[in-house]
């Protein structure tokens, strides 16, 4: 592979990478502090399959790029703006509601998309996405199913399903940006057509709104910068805890 | 290649390792283990993911290179990730001991696939009624989801298909 493909495609792989690992992060915060028993073993679940596809993308961007990296490198050295995921799967949890919301609009995104990487030219990503794939799938069921049970559900949860869709809607726009690295890994047949996923995207959500008594809002300004390293506020804090035991420690081995 | 290596007994070593969480299984009953072969003097295992965030995966790996350097092998653990693991892959005497041990065996892969609301009909692995329901989709390892049995009122984990 060229020297500039090798390059997109480790930058590409670390901005999935990324979005697993901080989403994986953001879930793991629930541990303990669920509503019910059978979701605080459902969102460290969840979490765990995050960061476990997280490590594997880390792996091989590590490999790809040759330079004595690990995956630990990658999660544990690098500051915020070396950080590239999206700005959605950083928003805090606020509450249940803005948790399976945000959780929902990823995997909604990710299950097409792991579906056209398990058909593209990798054959790393392909194994990492046939895995992906499955446990994606629950992802998307057990979220789905929270947003209908809540949209339509009591007039509170109506409401704090509204809220969140009306917090978050406008950060789910950057999962459809495609930068010069990812278009040419689409281009060399590694990524799958973009427009594609977002109108399989669209149209997921749209199903699930409609039966959760849910409006999909227009967006008049959408939020981005993450892939740039731009985030928002609460990154910080959310980096400061990931990665303490490595500052306060460096180099300590688990 | 050096003479000398019994490569069968390293294979039968390496099938025979136990999984930490279920360990009445087997990593040959798992259908984790893909090949066991010999680079230079190494005994090479090629051991697949489970999930891909599966705790166990470490202590998996580590259990083989120890089970064979114990048998006096000089052993070695790759990761396999394609073609990705199957519950398909778990073998019929694996199937057996799960059920024997309380929790239901996969269906087939794709059979309870996730669609809202959908709920395959899972068997009581104690009574076989298939009167049961799901309790928690996520169970106590990643594989996992908890249901009750309607029937014998047994409660029992189902070993998701992958």
């Amino acid at each position: 592979m060229a020297q500039n493909n090798t390059d997109a495609l480790i930058k590409t792989v670390v901005q999935i990478a990324d979005d697993h690992l901080i989403l994986g992060h953001r879930m793991s915060e629930w541990c303990g502090h669920a509503p019910m028993l059978e979701e605080d073993l459902s969102m460290p679940n969840m979490a765990l399959d995050l960061i476990g596809q997280s490590r594997a993308l880390y792996t091989y961007a590590a490999t790809l790029e040759n330079k004595g990296r690990s995956e630990d490198d990658f999660a544990y050295l690098r500051t915020d703006r070396e950080y590239t995921n999206c700005l959605l799967v950083e928003r805090p949890n606020t509450d249940f509601a803005h948790t399976m919301l945000r959780h929902f609009y990823f995997a909604a995104f990710m299950q097409p998309f792991w579906a056209g990487v398990l058909k593209g030219s990798d054959e790393t990503l392909c194994g990492i996405a046939g895995k992906a794939l499955k446990e994606t799938g629950y992802h998307v069921r057990h979220s789905g199913e929270w947003i209908i049970r809540l949209g339509d559900g009591t007039e509170e949860s109506a409401a704090r399903m509204a809220a969140a869709v009306d917090a978050l809607h406008s950060y789910t726009a950057e999962l459809f940006t495609e930068d010069d690295a990812r278009q040419t890994c689409a281009q060399q047949g590694i990524l799958p057509d973009i427009k594609t996923i977002q109108t399989q995207w669209n149209s997921t959500v749209e199903q699930v709104f409609k039966t959760a008594c849910l409006q999909v809002p227009e967006v008049s300004w959408p939020q981005l910068g993450g892939r740039d390293g731009q985030h928002t506020e609460c990154f910080g804090y959310l980096l400061a805890e990931l990665q303490y035991l490595q500052r306060a420690y460096p180099g300590a081995q688990w | 290649m050096k003479t000398g290596v019994d490569l069968q007994a390293a294979e039968e070593i390496a099938a025979s390792v136990p999984d930490p969480e279920l360990p009445y299984l087997t990593l040959k009953d798992l259908g984790i283990l893909r090949s066991v072969e010999l680079q230079e003097d190494t005994v090479v295992a090629s051991v697949s993911p489970t999930y891909s965030g599966c705790p166990a995966l470490d202590v998996i790996e580590q259990s083989v290179v120890d089970a064979l350097e114990q048998a006096g092998f000089k052993a070695r653990v790759q990761r396999a990730m394609s073609p990705p693991w199957t519950t398909d892959w778990i073998t019929e005497e694996g199937r057996k001991k799960l059920a024997a041990n309380g929790i239901a065996p996969p269906l087939a892969s794709q059979a309870d696939k996730p669609a809202f609301f959908a709920r395959a009909v899972i068997n009581c692995p104690a009574c076989n009624s298939d009167k049961t329901t799901k309790v928690s989709e996520f169970g106590s390892t990643p594989c996992k989801s908890q249901y009750r049995c309607n029937h014998c009122h047994e409660p029992f984990e189902y070993f998701k298909c992958h």
